[in-house]
């Protein structure tokens, strides 16, 4: 365990990939490990790339990945896939558009499955992205499930958050809707090279004007991510918005809510798992049966769940 | 649908390496084996043995399934091996698919695949193999 950790810490990456691996997993080790580590993390910037299935995203944190490698930076890649509601099983197929990458020293790439969790991410992604962070890259990226409108979860994960759009995928209306859109710093109209990529922009940028006033407004770029196209203006926005984080003193804040909800989130999932474990699968089968058959309503059902942790 | 599981996970990367262009055997066994429960890193067409053994480090899989149809695996193969093991990649199972003929069989098993697929085979069995011989 401890010469893991020091391989971890001396760079080597086939020790990171393990230790990553005990971390989803949530094995003692893995938990054994986040608590060396931790300490170590909150040095890099980290990245969201959100949007919808297919809209680029994977393409997109690959050429974003090779302007911050010009650049003379590491970026570790986290990349989420869905895992199947009935199989558990999952296709992660991300790599496929990062293929140059790979046998690029300063890059590690990992692709992780949902597992579950709502809101376009893995349960244990903050996780994760901690220890990419203790390892020394400078920018972890972290590319969600394919997001419709109401994945915001990536916002609490990331420091910056790009919300990849694409042309003629739905009038203003669509993106004056509550939701997604509200979570982004960055905006990104990817496959620039399409019909109406122009009018998508203006109609983004008429849409930040009726943002609350006082409130910064994100800018909106133009992406081609299949020719590398607006990835230098991508990088440097997002290092925008790190600066501004700094100096508005946004990111002692940000980390302060992210860490109240991962806490809190945490604690949530120990409790449920106590009940789990004070409550005999009988007992807990009858009052499900009570609550299918309308007896009982699920709200008083895991009352007397919970009622069990007082006992 | 069955609670959400966060259990460990059978991981397997499903490559084709070499140059040959069709890769729809690869795909129907990582679904299959999606289907079995596990995740499955798919990386396409055309790797690089030194691609291939990085992806599987990076993605710390325990199984490695490559499937090749342009006759050059005994070319291939040899080097993704070697390049695994120049990785520290040791302990990981090997099987591969194709069209592999019967007198390369004891060449491949030297090299430490454990099983070879051929057209024909139900994918059911080579689910079975992978929870079977995988170490976990």
């Amino acid at each position: 365990m401890d010469s893991l950790i020091e391989r971890f810490l001396e760079g080597d990456r086939r020790a990171l990939a393990r230790v990553i691996s005990r971390v989803e997993n949530e094995t003692a080790e893995g938990r054994e490990c986040l608590r060396a580590l931790y300490p170590r993390s909150g040095r890099a910037h980290s990245i969201g790339v959100t949007g919808g299935a297919g809209s680029g995203k994977s393409t997109l944190t690959g050429a974003l990945a090779a302007a911050f490698r010009r650049r003379g930076h590491t970026v570790g890649i986290v990349a989420v896939d869905p895992s199947s509601p009935f199989t558990h099983g999952a296709i992660l197929g991300d790599r496929i558009r990062m293929q140059d990458l790979t046998l690029d020293p300063g890059v590690y790439v990992r692709s992780m499955a949902s597992r579950g969790a709502l809101g376009g991410l893995a349960p244990t992604i903050d996780d994760v992205v901690a220890v990419m962070d203790a390892f020394g890259f400078d920018y972890v990226i972290i590319e969600t499930v394919g997001a419709g409108q109401d994945e915001v979860e990536i916002a609490g994960t990331a420091l910056t958050t790009v919300l990849v759009n694409n042309p003629g995928t739905g009038d203003d209306i669509q993106a004056m809707k509550a939701g997604i859109l509200e979570i982004a710093d960055v905006l990104v109209v990817n496959k620039a090279d399409h019909p109406g990529a122009d009018v998508l922009v203006s109609q983004l940028q008429a849409l930040l004007t009726l943002s609350p006033a006082g409130s910064r407004r994100p800018p909106v770029l133009k992406t081609t991510a299949t020719r590398g196209e607006g990835l230098d203006a991508l990088a440097d926005a997002i290092d925008e918005h790190r600066a501004y984080l700094e100096s508005s003193g946004e990111l002692e804040r940000q980390r302060a809510i992210d860490s109240r909800h991962q806490v809190l989130s945490i604690a949530r999932a120990i409790l449920l798992e106590r009940i789990r474990q004070a409550t005999p699968e009988e007992e807990l089968e009858s009052l499900v049966q009570q609550v299918a058959a309308r007896r009982l309503d699920p709200h008083s059902a895991a009352e007397s769940l919970a009622a069990r942790l007082r006992a | 649908m069955t609670a959400p599981s966060t259990a460990t996970k059978i991981r397997v990367l499903i490559a084709k390496p070499g140059l040959d262009g069709h890769d729809r055997g690869a795909k129907v066994v990582a679904r299959a084996l999606r289907d079995g429960g596990c995740e499955v890193i798919y990386t396409g067409i055309r790797q690089t043995p030194e691609m291939i053994a990085e992806a599987a480090l990076q993605e710390d899989v325990d199984v490695v399934g490559l499937s090749i149809l342009s006759g050059a695996h005994l070319e291939l193969f040899p080097r993704i091996v070697d390049e695994m093991k120049k990785r520290g990649l040791d302990d990981v199972l090997l099987f591969c698919g194709g069209i592999i003929p019967e007198e390369d069989t004891a060449a491949l098993s030297g090299l430490g695949f454990q099983a070879i697929f051929r057209p024909g085979t139900n994918t059911q069995d080579i689910v079975k193999f992978v929870f079977e011989h995988v170490k976990k």
